[in-house]
């Protein structure tokens, strides 16, 4: 097991220094000059130079990567071109804002997920199971921005239950922030909880018609006992691979909820630094999604093999 | 009164009859073998008795289990039954465990279902049902899991499982198929044991006589869902009368006509080969050690002989084929075809790889499904260097499944339309097609049913007399390779521990090994048919 750990934990760190290698260098080769965009068209070439130095723009590719990644180590991520303040300090700001409408998107989804894809497959065939298969087809079919769009205007407008976007902060209390992230995070968790329904229940289907729960059966064991005890643990491993996904999707991928929302959230951050050319800020938001997700698919693998005794045989 | 009685059991799935008019019974302590091909209805035959029946079926007729009446029991009352008076054990023992559980627990699980223990107690009884399937505690912990054991092991944890509670009855759904004779030997001995331990009821299921014949006290035959023969074991194999019966012990010790005349000359030429396998490393810049899965291994086959190879599972057949198929490098020594070696520059010979030819076990597996047959028939043409084009490849795909008694017309179809049997005709049509002068067959028809195996060797000897073919004949069961093999070489650990012409090896063996093998693999009894 510990092996295991190592060597899952070595294929971490090489992922991340190859990512970073690749994001530096992707967007090195992106023309546009932040100086010039910064200071406009009618720059002197002296006060350019200037800019550039300060903004650490001069020196060879090397040494620019290496500042650049050495920063990061020991959480300096530069300073934003447009707005002249520490990066890590707008990056921190927006995270704890995305962070939890992920987790509470995540967990919405496999709440949803996880009774929905067992109930169908229990009773394949049934009303139930073409009900929920139906109620899934329509989830991964509906944009989400338009259903946050169809619940901002029942339960805001309305019902006036939820605000219709914004974030109230959590300095005005746990509940009042959590109650902003509602609305976004059912209108993520939608999409997400309808594929893990089918991934649930197709995954829990090919595990019961595998052998050893007709060996369960043959002991004794209802059908019931048989799914419980056998049957789900074993088909946990493909819907853990698919929460991993949705996961870092989460994180990266609301820029559209967090703009129907006006959440302050990491999408809307890399949205405003594109348009702005801020490329300190994209690189480092990308840089910390792609470790977000390198983090995840670490906790996958070692959820995996907390699932699977085979993972964990030491050879 | 008999404690197992099925009487007139019918039984449909979706209105298609599987079950017609079935009729027997099992006895306390006695063996009752239930022999039959696939798709007689062996299976659910079993299955009706325990009531484990697919969607959509309907059984009609009358199952008693020591006095109860199986077929109106609740689903509640059925479930006790199952695993306390009735054990089961399946085929394939490597899929029949749960991978996620240890052994213990899901030996302990069948007490705990059926009886309200602690779970410790439930451990220590677990305990002891392992140790009477053979499984003592001080090599095989409870904390196991089934990924640590071999197929007889998990086997013995099946049976455990099945005999934890002491039931009335165990039934055993060809217990032995998937492992090797002398693994067979061991479980079936563990089952009689039982049997008279316990004095349990047996229904031991199986498609091969000669494992049931030396167990059995009873016996029922049954083809397409109906018992057409039924009686004491002893008496039946004297005096068979259906004409089913009848010819499939026919086909169980069939021999088929051989010319056989082996030329003097070499074909293929092995010599001193060492393939090793390198294995894991230990610790992160430690040294790499090897497993050595064939050592030191020489032999000929000789132009027009059939030459048997046999041994277990993992004793090294299946890795010197890759490498006399030139799919592998070997790590010592030459393996030469007619003067050539196989193996040049690290890459295969494709002047001699294209002269030999391999039919695989796996009738389902070895086929790609969205292939017509032609295109499948004619693939190693690409092993030509002037591959044929046109009405010549289509003339040779004909003449190649006329040869294997399939019809021009099969050509046009997809895989999934033939039968076992049928399938591998096809792979001997497809090895046939450049006419090679070796065909190495790797337990070729150690999946078919009796009968069709005897069709296909009787086919193999004929093709093998007309196209002066060489045979390298790769099998775990020995029947099969005294009938069709003029020499067999014996494989243990990766090396050949004996070898000679196949009657005498089999007749008088002088390694150990070999002396086991022998006495493990199951005879029908003398006089039979």
């Amino acid at each position: 097991m510990l092996r295991y750990f190592l060597k899952r934990l070595l294929s971490l760190a090489l992922s991340l220094v190859a990512a970073s290698v690749v994001i530096f260098l992707a967007l090195e080769v992106v023309p546009g000059d932040p100086a010039a965009y910064m200071l406009g068209l009618n720059a002197q070439e002296d006060t350019l130079n200037a800019l550039r130095e300060q903004l650490g723009l001069n020196g060879t590719i090397l040494e620019r990567y290496l500042s650049w990644a050495g920063g990061l180590l020991t959480g300096d991520f530069g300073i934003s071109y447009t707005y002249r303040t520490p990066v890590s300090e707008m990056i921190g700001d927006r995270l704890w804002v995305s962070l939890p409408l992920a987790l509470y998107a995540l967990t919405l989804s496999t709440l949803i997920a996880f009774p929905a894809g067992i109930w169908a497959a229990s009773r394949r065939g049934s009303y139930v199971d073409t009900g929920v298969m139906g109620a899934t087809q329509l989830g991964v079919a509906i944009p989400n921005f338009w259903f946050a769009m169809l619940m901002v205007l029942v339960f805001a407008i309305n019902l006036r239950w939820f605000s219709a976007g914004g974030f109230a902060g959590w300095e005005a209390g746990f509940l009042a922030g959590m109650k902003s992230l509602t609305l976004p995070a059912i209108a993520l968790a939608l999409p997400q909880a309808s594929i893990l329904t089918r991934v649930m229940r197709s995954s829990l289907l090919d595990t019961l018609s595998e052998d050893f729960i007709r060996t369960a059966r043959a002991k004794g064991l209802t059908r019931a006992q048989a799914m419980w005890r056998h049957a789900l643990r074993n088909a946990l491993i493909p819907v853990l691979t698919i929460m991993g996904l949705q996961f870092s999707f989460l994180l990266a991928g609301a820029i559209i909820i967090e703009n129907v929302f006006y959440l302050p959230g990491l999408g809307r951050l890399v949205f405003q630094a594109i348009s702005a050319r801020d490329l300190i800020v994209v690189e480092s938001v990308v840089m910390l999604l792609v470790f977000a997700v390198i983090v995840v698919n670490f906790a996958v693998d070692l959820a995996y093999a907390l699932v699977d005794p085979r993972l964990r045989r030491r050879r | 009164m008999s404690l197992l009685g099925i009487d007139r059991l019918s039984l449909k799935i979706h209105g298609t009859p599987i079950l017609k008019d079935v009729s027997f019974a099992v006895d306390p302590g006695r063996i009752l073998g239930v022999i039959g091909e696939s798709g007689s209805g062996k299976s659910m035959t079993a299955f009706s008795v325990l009531q484990l029946l697919p969607n959509g079926a309907e059984c009609t007729g009358n199952i008693s289990l020591a006095g109860k009446d199986i077929l109106t029991c609740s689903e509640t009352e059925l479930c006790s039954i199952r695993g306390r008076e009735v054990g089961m054990v399946f085929q394939e023992p490597m899929t029949a465990l749960n991978p996620l559980q240890t052994i213990g627990a899901q030996v302990a699980e069948t007490i705990l279902v059926h009886e309200n223990v602690s779970k410790a107690e439930a451990m220590t009884r677990a305990a002891k049902a392992l140790q009477r399937a053979e499984l003592p505690q001080e090599k095989f912990p409870l904390s196991r899991y089934p990924h640590e054991l071999s197929g007889g092991q998990r086997q013995r944890v099946v049976i455990a499982m099945a005999i934890a509670l002491r039931p009335k009855l165990l039934i055993a759904d060809e217990p032995t198929t998937a492992l090797d004779v002398t693994t067979q030997a061991q479980i079936l001995d563990l089952l009689k044991r039982l049997v008279a331990e316990d004095d349990m009821g047996l229904m031991l299921i199986s498609h091969d006589l000669a494992v049931v014949a030396d167990l059995a006290d009873d016996l029922v035959i049954m083809q397409q869902g109906e018992v057409v023969e039924n009686g004491p074991a002893r008496s039946l194999f004297g005096a068979m009368q259906h004409p089913y019966s009848r010819a499939l012990l026919e086909a169980s010790s069939h021999v088929p006509d051989r010319l056989g005349e082996a030329h003097k000359t070499s074909l293929l030429q092995v010599r001193n080969v060492v393939r090793d396998y390198q294995q894991h490393v230990h610790g992160w810049w430690g040294a790499t050690t090897h497993f050595r899965a064939v050592n030191d291994v020489s032999f000929d086959i000789r132009r027009g002989e059939s030459l048997g190879l046999v041994g277990e599972s993992g004793c090294g057949k299946s890795t010197l084929t890759r490498a006399i198929l030139g799919l592998e490098e070997v790590q010592g020594g030459e393996i030469l075809f007619d003067g050539q070696p196989v193996f040049t520059h690290h890459h295969a010979n494709k002047d001699v790889r294209r002269r030999m030819q391999v039919v695989f076990q796996d009738p389902y597996g070895s086929f790609n499904p969205r292939w017509r047959v032609e295109k499948l028939v004619s693939e190693p043409f690409h092993l030509l260097q002037t591959p044929l084009h046109g009405h010549e490849r289509e003339n040779a795909v004909v003449e190649a499944l006329e040869s294997v008694g399939l019809g021009a017309e099969d050509r046009h179809k997809y895989i999934h339309e033939f039968s076992g049997g049928q399938r591998q005709r096809i792979a001997i049509a497809r090895a046939l097609i450049i006419k090679p002068d070796l065909i190495i067959l790797d337990e070729a028809v150690s999946a078919l049913d009796v009968s069709v195996r005897a069709q296909v060797l009787d086919l193999l000897a004929d093709l093998g007399d007309r196209f002066n073919l060489t045979y390298l004949f790769i099998s775990h069961d020995l029947s099969v390779v005294r009938s069709i093999t003029d020499r067999v070489l014996v494989m243990k650990a990766g090396e050949i521990v004996e070898g000679g012409p196949t009657d005498a090896v089999f007749d008088h063996p002088n390694h150990d090994y070999t002396k086991q093998l022998v006495a493990a693999a199951p005879v029908l009894p003398v006089g039979a048919a």
